[in-house]
């Protein structure tokens, strides 16, 4: 048998990892008041003033470690900075296409996070726009306890 | 070298199963705390960061962005890198060779794993050959296993000598305030242990830890200035042999092996011709207790097929004349992207005198540390207080 006699075959493999990641204090914090609150915190940076959304355990410019004390709540409302609608769907994405995901910058932050868009029609959604969370009513203590951001 | 490198400084976090007081970001941000504080620097002192872990142990990639925070690397130079096992002194060799190489005067190594958030036996199995090992593998163990049943048939040694490695590195751990496992053990604690994977006990393997290490590596000038007990990054080697070449488990054969490879290098490098009154104490890599008896060969401390007696003598032990692992080692503490730079760190303080409860009791002028990444390669590093040597 020549070499490009034979055909290419393939070897099917498979691994599953599980994962799970302590949140640490800022992220405890964040997550525990949605949840319990439905209420969304960012955390101040002491030193340079900076709300970061979302919440980090250290200021990366100042080299700061905050605390939990620094949190501060921001929004609800935000402004759309950019945006996009997708329209394949991936297993790892928890929405059916077509979708709009966008960034938004909650009132009070100063970074945007990124989150999905819904109740709205693609062809309304303008960068500026203001939006408005609309919380899951049975929260797990998760990100996608906000369902999505809406038009104020 | 080019240029001559020194650790000025370092730290690590307190080793343990469970960390869920912290996020990853923070328990880093603990070890270069530590390290900065030991370095007497601050962040604005530091040129680049190197960062490591073992790849996808946790299910996250590219860790560097997640921690670019907390690593104090917001902003500046630095690389993430990954080789397994040895990344910890992958990362040190790397971070020495930009320093050395004139680029960069102090640079930030870090090295961690939180192993308890990744399911790490899943991610290892990802290390066996694709198309040919992968069903047969799980976790590490399973070369220790055949590398201990391959060592007793061909040299007698039996499962009391890896039993004493297990108490030997238990007891010193208890020693250790940073260390994971501080085992009141004796051998019979060992071989009543759960066998594993004959001959692997429970007891003969490395636990899961969380934890994390840091040091500062700096130009001559600046440790000359900075630092009142620098220690010296004389020669590191790193040698690799292929997965499927089995010399490594086959103890009896006689085809070059890496760490023999590396170790043969280092010594040749720096003019060793008996590594073991030239070192006065070695930190190596031994995920599980048979590791440690071949290390012994390998490094030359004694004939081949006579680790075992070594041990057997207490030469190895703390007091012994040739004292390894006195930190506990990584069958005490294996957070495996730490575990490497720990083996250096713990070197470094040893020279430095600063190592507290688990200090030999002897002058220490230089020390040699390995790694192991995946199965079948390893980096070795040389230190010493002098840049005579
Ligand atoms: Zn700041």
């Amino acid at each position: 048998m020549t070499d490009n006699a034979l055909w290419p075959f393939e070897v099917e493999q498979h691994i599953t990892a599980m994962s799970k990641y302590y949140a640490g204090k800022i992220g405890s914090r964040f997550y525990i008041t949605l949840r319990d609150e439905g209420k969304i915190m960012a955390v101040k940076c002491p030193r340079c003033g900076k709300v970061y959304m979302p919440p980090r355990e250290t200021c990366g410019p100042c080299f700061y470690n905050m605390k939990v004390d620094d949190m501060v709540e921001v929004g609800p409302e935000g402004v759309v900075e950019t945006f996009t609608q997708v329209h394949y769907n991936e297993p790892v994405i928890p929405r059916e296409a077509p979708f709009v995901y966008a960034v938004i910058k909650l009132d009070g932050a100063d970074t945007g996070i990124t989150h999905y868009l819904g109740d709205v029609d693609y062809e309304n959604i303008s960068i500026g726009m203001k939006v408005t969370p609309v919380l899951e009513n049975e929260r797990q203590g998760n990100i996608l306890d906000i369902k999505h951001f809406k038009p104020v | 070298m080019k240029r001559n490198v020194a650790i000025v400084g370092g730290g690590q976090t307190h080793h343990a199963a469970r960390r869920q007081d912290v996020s990853q970001p923070e328990m880093v941000n603990e070890a270069v705390l530590a390290a900065l504080k030991d370095a007497n620097m601050t962040m604005d002192d530091i040129d680049a960061v190197l960062l490591g872990n073992m790849e996808f142990f946790e299910g996250q990639h590219m860790t560097d962005c997640w921690l670019a925070d907390s690593t104090g690397a917001f902003g500046k130079p630095g690389l993430k890198i990954t080789t397994g096992g040895t990344v910890g002194a992958t990362i040190i060799a790397a971070g020495a060779h930009h320093v050395a190489s004139g680029l960069f005067d102090r640079v930030l190594c870090i090295g961690f794993e939180k192993q308890e958030e990744g399911d790490t036996n899943a991610i290892l199995s990802g290390v066996a050959h694709p198309l040919f090992g992968r069903s047969m593998a799980g976790a590490a163990m399973g070369f220790f296993a055949m590398l201990g049943s391959s060592y007793m048939a061909n040299f007698g040694a039996t499962e009391e000598h890896s039993a004493m490695v297990a108490v030997k590195a238990r007891q010193n751990a208890r020693k250790n305030e940073y260390a994971h496992l501080k085992l009141n053990i004796k051998i019979e604690d060992v071989m009543n242990s759960r066998m594993l994977a004959y001959p692997i006990r429970m007891l003969d393997m490395c636990p899961a830890s969380n934890g994390a290490c840091a040091m500062v590596l700096a130009d001559e000038k600046t440790a000359k200035d900075r630092c009142k007990k620098p220690v010296w990054l004389r020669a590191m080697e790193t040698a690799h042999n292929e997965q499927f070449v089995l010399e490594w488990r086959d103890t009896s054969s006689t085809a070059p092996k890496f760490s023999d490879v590396a170790a043969t290098r280092v010594y040749k490098k720096l003019g060793v011709k008996d590594p073991a009154s030239y070192y006065d104490v070695f930190e190596i890599y031994e995920p599980a207790t048979w590791a440690e008896i071949l290390w012994y060969e390998d490094l030359h401390l004694c004939k081949k097929g006579e680790g075992f007696k070594l041990i057997e003598k207490g030469i190895t032990e703390i007091d012994g004349s040739i004292p390894v692992n006195p930190s506990g080692g990584v069958l005490s503490t294996n957070c495996i992207g730490a575990s490497a730079m720990l083996r250096i760190w713990e070197a470094a303080l040893q020279i430095r005198g600063d190592a507290g409860g688990h200090q030999v009791p002897r002058d220490v002028h230089r020390a040699l540390a390995t790694g192991y990444g995946g199965t079948c390669w390893t980096v070795v590093t040389s230190l010493s207080d002098s840049l005579e040597d």
